[in-house]
């Protein structure tokens, strides 16, 4: 890719993290009810203090200023106090976002390991078993609410089998010192493998959850880009010239047909996040998600805003990304 | 028709359209289960045993009337204030039928307009809509709905709201797509060259060529808007008890799961039950209507 091309991607980038930002601003300012009002409605305020609370919060300035002064604290990753936790939104965000982060990396490693075999096969053996089989599990994929989904295999493996936790990240028993917030991570670092474990388990169903809608999706473009490669000239070739079906399958096609996949699981994984929001609320898992659905509840504005605003900003950026790797991966488009 | 009419007149592409559809078994088998849960929301009042807000803590959890300690009155067992699960799930019908028709509705009707619009005007109005529309899929969509839910607080009314802010982006894209396309053809170019003027060119000469596209999306879109309701209602944000719906049906049998699973079970099954059908028809919509949308 050439630089003015990445330099006009970028040009196209910035207005979109503009237009968000904007729209964050206006959800909480233009959204009828006063949040003054709205953040004291359960405690007995005086007028001077809630019009000290309103100039601490900007609300007597002129909007096109205060969306200036939100802007700037924004980049400064600012995002003011959050008064149900007495300290600054942004170190209570950072504090669940490795949660999140690992529920969402491990739900993807699943959506990859259960996706690309299946469409490969599907692909290799078109209008077999299990390629009908995949069409009726991808249609199956998007039919199913991931909460409900999440509560079956609640029911199924933690209370009827009894094989897994219900939820949580890990059991009582187990002290991990915080170093890196990732559990994984963490529990190796102490060298606590029992902790691993019981911390793996704990994210077998939540990532299964938010992981296998994705796989049927992923698998789905898996097989028709397969499907595409395998009817090409080169395959033909590769064949012809006797390579084995399984090189020409692994070496030849696929490495062709992962290319829509990865601009695929790019996008996908920016879908996760707002899915996460759901799978931390069913599994009790005490990640960014479900701290924005508390704050709801709590009437914590200030979290709630800077929390969308890191949703959007991070799906803007990953379909950014998926839009670069489209180009830098296929030949094809490079101009 | 009679063969004369026929002959007097080609089929319209809507005509040909329902033609094909009704000739897929599984469109149609989906499309008369569509047919039966709208009958089954309309008639709510008549056809529901009792009152779905109506608690009996006697009743409290008492399973469906197959399993032991069911009886037949309450067919899908109880939840826990002993509510009958099977009036709740036929008054839940109305919400997310009312919340997904209403969206569905408003957002193809502005989708469509501000596609027409852009496609057709170009200029600085096509920059402005293309703009709002990059902007509004620069959200995850429950990330958006749940931010504006958050600020605008739960109800039917402000649930339609949130979902139709970004829901009209996908029609306008499609209408935009197929409007720039339409606006080379000979039927514009006339128009324009007999004096029309653009507002009656947009609405009476391509409006009614862009019509088959939006009827598909506006199925398949319909889809994804219930379980947005029905997701937003499982977290608490949408419509607010006594109102039955089918994703706070799903939420009220979390704290039930090991003593009595039906609570949870059965609502998320009239859920993928409806948004399968929704999806195999607009499969069928799809395959009927453009070919070219054909995915297989």
């Amino acid at each position: 890719m050439t630089a003015t091309r990445l330099a006009e991607r970028l040009a196209q980038l910035l207005p979109v993290l503009f237009g968000v930002s904007l729209i964050v601003f206006l959800m909480i300012t233009l959204t009828p009810g006063d949040p003054v009002e709205i953040m004291l409605a359960d405690q007995r305020a005086t007028d001077e203090q809630a019009a000290a609370l309103r100039r601490d919060l900007g609300l007597d300035r002129p909007l096109v200023e205060r969306f200036l002064v939100f802007l700037g604290n924004a980049v400064r990753g600012d995002f003011g106090i959050s008064f149900f936790h007495r300290r600054p939104v942004w170190d209570v965000i950072a504090e669940r976002l490795p949660a999140t982060i690992e529920l969402t990396l491990v739900a993807l490693i699943v959506a990859i390991l259960v996706a690309i075999p299946l469409g490969v096969m599907a692909a290799v053996k078109r209008d077999s078993w299990i390629d009908r089989a995949l069409s009726a599990a991808s249609l199956f994929g998007v039919s199913l609410p991931g909460f409900w989904f999440g509560i079956l295999l609640i029911l199924l493996f933690a209370v009827e089998f009894r094989l897994l936790p219900v939820g949580g990240r890990i059991g009582f028993a187990h002290e991990v010192p915080r170093e890196t917030g990732f559990l994984l991570i963490d529990t190796l670092l102490a060298g606590d493998l029992s902790a691993f474990g019981n911390a793996i388990a704990h994210l077998v169903l939540p990532a299964i959850t938010l992981g296998l809608p994705t796989a049927a999706l992923l698998a789905r473009v898996v097989r028709s880009a397969m499907a595409e490669v395998l009817a090409s000239d080169y395959v033909l070739f590769a064949e012809a010239k006797g390579l084995t079906r399984r090189r020409v399958l692994l070496r030849h096609a696929l490495k062709n047909a992962l290319i829509p996949a990865v601009t695929v699981t790019a996008i996908e994984t920016g879908s996760l996040l707002g899915g996460n929001m759901i799978v931390e609320t069913v599994f009790g898992w005490p990640g960014l998600g479900r701290l924005v659905v508390e704050s709801i509840f709590a009437r914590n504005y200030p979290l709630v805003q800077a929390a969308v605003l890191l949703y959007a900003v991070t799906y803007v950026l990953l379909n950014f990304i998926a839009d670069l790797l489209y180009t830098a991966l296929n030949p094809k488009v490079r101009l | 028709m009679s063969a004369l009419a026929i002959e007097e007149r080609p089929l319209s592409p809507l005509r040909l359209g329902l033609i094909r559809f009704a000739a897929n078994k599984t469109a149609l088998g989906s499309a008369a289960v569509i047919l039966a849960f709208i009958v089954i929301a309309l008639a709510a009042p008549l056809i529901a045993p009792h009152d779905p807000a109506e608690a009996d803590l006697f009743r409290r959890l008492q399973p469906p009337a197959w399993a032991e300690g069911g009886e037949w009155g309450f067919l899908l067992g109880c939840d826990g204030l002993g509510r009958d699960i099977l009036s709740r799930l036929i008054w839940g019908a109305r919400v997310s039928l009312l919340v997904a028709g209403l969206v569905i509705a408003i957002a193809a009707a502005i989708g469509t307009l501000a596609g027409l619009a852009a496609g057709y005007l170009r200029g600085w109005t096509d920059t402005l809509i293309s703009r709002l529309v990059d902007t509004l899929l620069g959200f995850p969509y429950l990330v958006f709905a749940i931010g504006l839910m958050a600020m605008m607080g739960p109800g039917l009314h402000n649930i339609v709201l949130a979902l139709v802010y970004k829901e009209w982006v996908f029609t306008c894209r499609v209408v935009r797509g197929e409007t720039l396309a339409a606006r080379e053809q000979d039927y514009v170019e006339a128009a324009r060259a007999v004096g029309c003027r653009p507002a009656r060119i947009m609405l009476r000469e391509i409006l009614p060529n862009v019509l088959s596209p939006v009827l598909v999306v506006a199925t398949f879109r319909m889809a994804y808007v219930i379980i947005m309701e029905a997701s937003l209602s499982f977290l608490g944000l949408g419509v607010q008890p006594p109102t039955p719906s089918w994703g706070s049906m799903v939420a009220d049998g979390r704290d039930f799961l090991v003593d009595a699973w039906w609570v949870s079970t059965v609502p998320g099954l009239a859920i993928l039950a409806l948004v399968l059908s929704i999806n195999l028809a607009s499969q069928g919509l799809r395959d009927a209507f453009d070919p070219r949308l054909h995915t297989s």
